[in-house]
């Protein structure tokens, strides 16, 4: 993700994210909530995995990008952004996701130039009482390093 | 394979593309075996998180990995019963090619009384060129034993 309309977007109190097609599919927006980044998943019919429960991959999607645009909005203003793609994603499920809002958060454990380590949380109602969890692993890309995939 | 292998190829498998979260990102049913089973998620816009490098988000192959394994886990149950996701772990090898259609294969290697052991790949056309592996555990009530006794 290079894309500087969505550190500008992040700087806003709140929106939604409709230029990542994929958190548009979950309908997603973003509040800042005392100075935290929070991504809000509505519940919708089309995020149901087994009868009367959300798909814990929805729920997954929800961890990964909130820890996405937590790493995006912790880079320096002004500077060109890298593209940050995961490289491992960790997920535990706690409790089962009900039909209900979802809302996630994200910490960074450390903020490397080439890796930053992420903690994410997923929540229904009551914030010590986590749906899921994350720990991901990202690599950023600095547009001066890009080099071909292997 | 045994009747209820059979039973889930014929009648499960191919609901898993209904389930309504799997129909919104495109999900079908290939294949399954024993303990195996294959999916698959065509490219569409709507998988991307970044649509200007045709990067794929990372929570639809979460759920492509997560229902593949979920359904392998199943098989080895040899039951249809209650089961979580305890956790899953995504390594994304490498990005899947433009507009790739990417082919989930997943096992249950091994079932206890309560888990089961899961592992899985995710390949774009050639399964010894994976773009991820994953590795989790899904969790039975003990009602029943299929597999293992440990």
């Amino acid at each position: 993700m290079t894309n500087p309309a969505l550190a500008t977007l992040l700087q806003q109190p709140h929106g939604r994210l409709d230029m990542l097609p994929y958190a548009a599919l979950l309908d997603l927006s973003f509040e800042k909530v005392g100075g935290e980044l929070q991504l809000v998943m509505p519940f919708d019919e089309t995020l149901i995995g087994s009868p009367g429960r959300l798909h814990g991959g929805a729920i997954s999607g929800l961890l990964e990008l909130a820890g996405l645009l937590t790493v995006i909005a912790a880079q320096p203003a002004g500077e060109t952004l890298p593209r940050v793609r995961p490289v491992t994603v960790t997920v535990d499920f706690m409790r089962e996701g009900a039909c209900v809002e979802t809302r996630a958060a994200a910490s960074i454990t450390k903020l490397g130039r080439r890796v930053v380590n992420v903690h994410a949380q997923a929540w229904q109602g009551s914030r010590d009482k986590p749906t899921a969890a994350a720990h991901i692993n990202f690599v950023l890309d600095w547009p001066e390093q890009a080099a071909p995939r292997p | 394979m045994t009747g209820f292998a059979e039973q889930v190829a014929q009648f499960m498998g191919p609901f898993v593309g209904r389930v309504p979260h799997n129909k919104r990102l495109g999900l079908r049913f290939i294949a399954s075996g024993d303990k195996w089973v294959e999916l698959q998620l065509p490219y569409a816009p709507h998988l991307l998180v970044d649509p200007d490098h045709g990067i794929w988000a990372s929570g639809p192959i979460i759920t492509l990995m997560d229902t593949c394994v979920g359904m392998a886990s199943m098989l080895a149950r040899g039951a249809f019963e209650p089961h979580a996701t305890l956790d899953l772990r995504t390594d994304y090898v490498r990005s899947p090619k433009p507009q790739a259609t990417v082919t989930a294969r997943g096992e249950c290697y091994r079932m206890t009384r309560q888990i089961a052991f899961v592992r899985g790949l995710a390949h774009d056309g050639d399964p010894a060129d994976p773009i991820a592996h994953v590795a989790g555990t899904f969790m039975f009530s003990a009602s029943k034993l299929a597999g293992g006794t440990k």
